[in-house]
């Protein structure tokens, strides 16, 4: 499915509009309808679109364009604050009782929904908070079930609690409680059997359960990729046992996750946390405004400056565009720029948080890059600081040395260097053009990238 | 939400109005609350007021039959669909974790047993824990073997152990579960092949079939599911579990209309005998609720 960014889309429509001081009616109403079609691609509810657009039309339309922005932009900043404003705003985190009393938590949703891969991760990040969690099963209608969470325990060496599946779980919660009670577990984790919400009987457990246990958060866990039925999803569970609390599961996937937003409308709950698949370690914070970006298809650019004005080195980039443009690039400024490219999470972390790349990444052999490029760096690492300084000393014995220390074939030597002339060419007709201008950073100007021209570097 | 809404959509379909804009608004929300993609929706209605025009019909009720029509045609269950159920056929399921993967397989299994087949399962997704188990489980439940090892093995040793079992028993279907982890392409693809690769090997006259298990309440995620699914392996269809619940399951349309997948299984229940063979008809009904 084409997700071509929101921002792409609007540049094009607002392509002829620039210089304008005003937003008119009749560009709001055209940018709106791309938002729209944006947000329904997200899988946000058609209702809550509907009222998000009209919302969205009274704030924008007379709006002042700023100058720093275009008009494209404008919109965007409009819709991305009120989506965040709609999300929640900051992020939430779960609040536990204290040490020495025990807290509870439900664990409630859909089949399917990744219930019980959760409540093993969150039991795992609070014993590494010095909780002693207690992971209860009391799913004991899906076939292994049992079993799921007791290897999931067993992987995160936490206490795990069963009593089969012929013990209602209520019964099965009391006598956990007990149990955590005796031997001084303070974090009780119920996995409850996953339901279809049409499903009255299975609701109506999960009441029993909460008044046979003074649960604390009731924990609604949704699959980021469900549809437009998350609306009742969220809203049958609000209703009928009370949620206070929710995870969205699954976020690890290329989806826009636009339930989010519909289940925020309807619960009114924080969301409190991300799931990022099978790997037990991996539960992130929400945070509105990315996840915002997110569903409009913008990627989570925000993130990717924060990192990029942390962690990169200014002085050596600006040293960079100086030599640069002198056409003095050598193997120490192409060690410099890998490890800041590094720094920045890799070509992939990079890549994933650039807008339309979660598509465009699918042909692209990631891992092989990254193993390439820590080949290169081995072989450039294996030169003396002289031949780094200056590669004009290279020679085929020299290229053998390089070889050997690497631990590659000499073809692999003979490559690079070949590479790294031609890199040095293009470099310099780049850098001509660079002269002047001042602070970007050669190898990583985004769509720039001289690596990524034809003839270039392998990865 | 919906149902107020679908109410009214049945009173418009069946009065004798004029279908205005506002009547193809209408038509535009019912399908994408039903989770059919925007473009998808944008096409089937410009097909169908094109086709209207063409016919010289506006009266909503001919439109609605038209758009009806259009849809059942799009869907329709064609012959040969199901011809792996007479053969001896080896047949590949894959889907992302929470689908109703393994589910699905076991009332698969369910329903060629009762059309008096043998049939063996593989637990080839060695990956999620607890899936072997629960596979094992299904076996049990349904009344056929199940070949597998423990959790992390190889799964195409698996499949190798299966399809010995399979002709040393001369079984007629031997279905594999394969794990389906969407975020590493390239392992995913890795791992269907080298299963392929012991297929071809082993047993290269069987027939092959490989479906994909989406979840009806997938929204448009379910498309880059079925696309990727798609560039790995030779997929011949989709089974859409969950059809229970409360969504209607509208990106198997976009997914039909756009990468030509059809559907061929929908699972209705967690019992064993849930498990159709697709309907067309009831699916467009229950898209517009024209019960």
């Amino acid at each position: 499915m084409a997700f071509e960014s929101l921002s792409d889309r609007l540049s094009d429509i607002f392509q002829n509009l620039s210089g304008k001081g005003k937003l008119s009616e009749e560009d709001v109403n055209l940018a709106l309808k791309e938002v729209r079609m944006a947000l329904l691609e997200a899988d946000v509810n058609f209702k809550l679109v509907k009222d998000f657009i009209a919302k969205v039309k009274e704030s924008a339309i007379g709006e002042e364009v700023f100058s720093s922005l275009s008009p494209a932009q404008t919109v965007i900043k409009i819709v991305r604050d009120e989506l965040t404003k709609m999300m929640g705003e900051e992020n939430t985190e779960l609040k536990l009782r204290p040490q020495s009393e025990i807290t509870v938590l439900m664990m409630v949703g859909l089949q399917g929904a990744g219930k019980t891969t959760t409540a093993a991760k969150l039991a795992g990040k609070f014993q590494k908070q010095h909780r002693k969690p207690l992971l209860v099963a009391c799913d004991i209608y899906r076939p292994a079930a049992i079993e799921q969470l007791r290897v999931n325990a067993e992987k995160l060496s936490i206490p795990f609690f069963s009593l089969g599946n012929q013990v209602k779980p209520e019964e099965i919660a009391k006598k956990a409680y007990e149990e955590a009670k005796a031997k001084g577990y303070n974090l009780l984790i119920l996995d409850t059997a996953g339901r279809l919400q049409i499903d009255d009987a299975l609701m109506e457990e999960l009441k029993r359960m909460k008044s046979a246990v003074p649960v604390d958060w009731t924990i609604l866990t949704v699959d980021a990729m469900t549809g437009q039925e998350a609306v009742n999803v969220a809203e049958s569970f609000s209703k009928e046992v009370g949620v206070n609390g929710v995870i969205l599961s699954k976020c690890d996937g290329d989806t826009r996750g636009g339930a989010a937003l519909s289940i925020k409308a309807m619960t009114g709950q924080p969301i409190l946390y991300l799931g990022m698949g099978e790997k037990l370690s991996d539960l992130e914070p929400f945070y509105p405004d990315r996840m915002a970006g997110r569903i409009l298809g913008m990627g989570d650019v925000l993130s990717l400056i924060e990192k990029a004005q942390s962690e990169m080195d200014e002085e050596k980039a600006k040293e960079s565009v100086r030599k640069l443009s002198k056409g003095q690039f050598n193997y120490d400024d192409f060690l410099d720029q890998m490890n800041q490219l590094q720094k920045l999470g890799g070509i992939a972390g990079i890549l994933k948080m650039l807008p339309g790349m979660n598509k465009a990444m699918q042909g692209i052999d990631l891992e092989d890059s990254e193993k390439k490029m820590k080949q290169v760096k081995s072989m450039i690492q294996s030169m003396t600081f002289k031949e780094r300084a200056n590669p004009k000393l290279m020679n085929p014995s020299r290229k053998k040395r390089i070889a050997q220390g690497a631990g590659v074939d000499i073809a692999e030597v003979n490559k690079l260097v070949k590479q790294f002339e031609e890199m040095q060419k293009m470099m310099k007709q780049f850098g001509g053009s660079m002269k002047g201008k001042h602070g970007g950073f050669p190898g990583m100007g985004m769509g720039k990238n001289p690596f990524g021209r034809g003839g270039g570097f392998p990865f | 939400m919906a149902n107020i809404f679908t109410k009214i959509l049945n009173n418009i379909f069946q009065s004798n109005e004029v279908a205005d804009e506002a009547f193809y608004e209408e038509l535009e929300e019912a399908m994408i609350l039903s989770d059919v993609s925007y473009s998808s929706c944008m096409r089937i209605i410009d097909a169908v007021k094109h086709e209207a025009n063409q016919r010289g019909v506006n009266l909503t009720r001919d439109v609605q039959k038209i758009l009806k029509d259009y849809i059942l045609d799009l869907m329709m269950v064609e012959e040969g669909y199901y011809a792996f159920e007479q053969e001896k056929s080896i047949i590949s399921v894959i889907g992302v974790n929470g689908v109703g993967k393994t589910t699905s397989i076991g009332k698969l299994a369910y329903h060629l047993k009762k059309k008096g087949k043998k049939v063996i399962l593989a637990a080839a997704d060695t990956f999620r824990a607890g899936a072997i188990e629960q596979l094992v489980e299904w076996g049990n439940r349904v009344g056929v073997d199940v070949i597998h090892q423990k959790e992390g093995s190889d799964p195409a040793a698996v499949v190798f152990d299966a399809l010995q079992s399979f002709k040393a028993k001369n079984a007629d279907v031997l279905i594999i579960d394969t794990a389906g982890r969407l975020h590493n392409k390239k392992n995913l693809m890795q791992e269907l092949g080298k299963i392929n690769r012991i297929i071809d090997r082993e047993f290269a006259e069987g027939y092959r079939e490989t479906l994909v298990v989406l979840d009806a309440t997938t929204g448009q995620n379910a498309m880059s599911q079925a696309k990727l699914f798609k560039e790995c392996s030779q997929v011949t269809g989709v089974i859409l579990s969950k059809m229970d619940s409360t969504a209607k399951g509208g990106m198997a349309l976009s997914i039909q209309a756009e990468l030509g997948l059809p559907v061929k299984y929908m699972g209705t229940g967690e019992r064993v005998e849930n498990l159709q063979r697709f309907d067309a008809k009831r699916y467009v009904e229950d898209i517009f609720d024209l019960h």
